[in-house]
């Protein structure tokens, strides 16, 4: 019995290696491992509690280290009404948060202000920061979340390269 | 503590104090009495009557009428269960009435809402700040001459409020017994 061993193929790296772009790499990695920042603020956090829990386990697409630190945390997930009061505590979290970073507004309050049309809600979290993913529902079930966080990674899969990012950033600062 | 049933009481209510109006509406009792009458009837109602818990202080703004305001004071008696009301007639010229959170220490919070919702200054509160809304906010919300939507105002690093868009609000819905399709909210004219 003649057994062919091929010459130069090392079992141990042959089929582990991937060919690719530094930049889709990226963009893959950060995409399955986004760690959100819990913002619950009313009714939908107890929704996003659900989509965490062993149910919906959002666990299953690498979003399930929620950070109560805005330092460690990759996308804000605003949960609920935005009232005034809160409105610049919740900007002022999501500006000690670094770069990259997501948000999604979760729910119809966070959205747009939802049922309150009164003199104490925000009417919508993107009137203070930008708003990646909305979703809708009063509170949204948790496989709306689950597919609003689906829709953040198709986003995150298609970012451009960092480096086209980096020099129009700093064309925009000279002009 | 052998405390006189609800009817006696309001009769020995009615022979100490000057009580302005009596209504009875499905076996609760409201008592209408002089503001500075106030404090000495909560104390009297709390430790000769049996009113030791005081269930809420709210405001009502009578827009309109004078006068203008009126503050609610709701008692309840565990022992054998029954309430009380206390309502005092506060004008907008003088808008004070004096505080009874020394007499129930949760009147506290509640007085402070209704200064932050209406305006109304409690004398002899032990710290009268706005509970709802920020410190320097310059309005009252619950007035009814505040529009809904609300009003501008900016304040640097605390906070802001807009208007709110209406999209042809208010949406009312209307108090009757038809079926869910003409009761629920719905934009309506105000006339």
């Amino acid at each position: 019995m003649t057994s062919t061993s091929p010459v130069a193929y090392d079992s141990k790296i042959e089929g582990n290696v991937i060919f690719t772009r530094l930049d889709a790499a990226m963009n893959w990695m950060r995409k399955n491992s986004l760690w959100p920042m819990p913002m619950g603020l009313a009714c939908c956090a107890i929704e996003l509690m659900a989509a965490a829990s062993a149910r919906f386990d959002i666990a299953r697409f690498g979003a399930e280290v929620m950070r109560f630190s805005p330092r460690q945390s990759d996308v804000m997930i605003v949960a609920g009404t935005v009232t005034y009061k809160m409105a610049l505590a919740v900007k002022r979290i999501w500006d000690q948060m670094p770069e990259p970073k997501w948000c999604i507004a979760m729910g119809a309050c966070a959205s747009s202000g939802g049922m309150y049309r009164s003199y104490a809600v925000l009417q919508g979290i993107d009137q203070l920061i930008p708003v990646d993913v909305y979703i809708s529902g009063c509170p949204p079930r948790p496989e709306a979340l689950i597919e609003g966080l689906m829709k953040l990674q198709r986003k995150i899969d298609t970012e451009r390269p960092s480096r086209e990012q980096k020099k129009e950033f700093f064309a925009s600062l000279k002009s | 503590m052998n405390a006189p049933n609800l009817k006696a009481a309001i009769v020995v209510i009615d022979g100490r104090f000057k009580v302005l109006k009596k209504t009875e509406f499905r076996g609760e009792m409201t008592l209408h009495v002089e503001r500075t009458a106030i404090k000495e009837l909560a104390r009297f109602c709390r430790d000769e009557l049996g009113f030791t818990y005081l269930v809420d202080v709210s405001g009502v703004d009578h827009f309109g009428d004078e006068p203008r305001f009126e503050i609610v004071y709701e008692l309840y008696r565990f022992e054998p269960g029954e309430y009380l009301r206390l309502k005092i007639s506060v004008s907008e010229d003088e808008l004070e009435a004096p505080t009874v959170s020394d007499i129930w220490p949760t009147a506290d919070w509640h007085e402070r809402e209704a200064f932050d919702m209406f305006g109304i200054k409690f004398t002899g509160h032990p710290d009268l700040r706005r509970i709802l809304m920020w410190d320097g906010y310059p309005f009252f919300p619950l007035r009814k001459d505040f529009p809904l939507a609300g009003k501008p105002s900016e304040m640097p690093d605390v906070a802001f409020t807009k208007p709110a868009p209406l999209a042809g609000g208010p949406f009312v819905t209307v108090p009757s017994t038809a079926t869910t399709k003409d009761r629920e909210p719905r934009s309506r004219s105000m006339d």
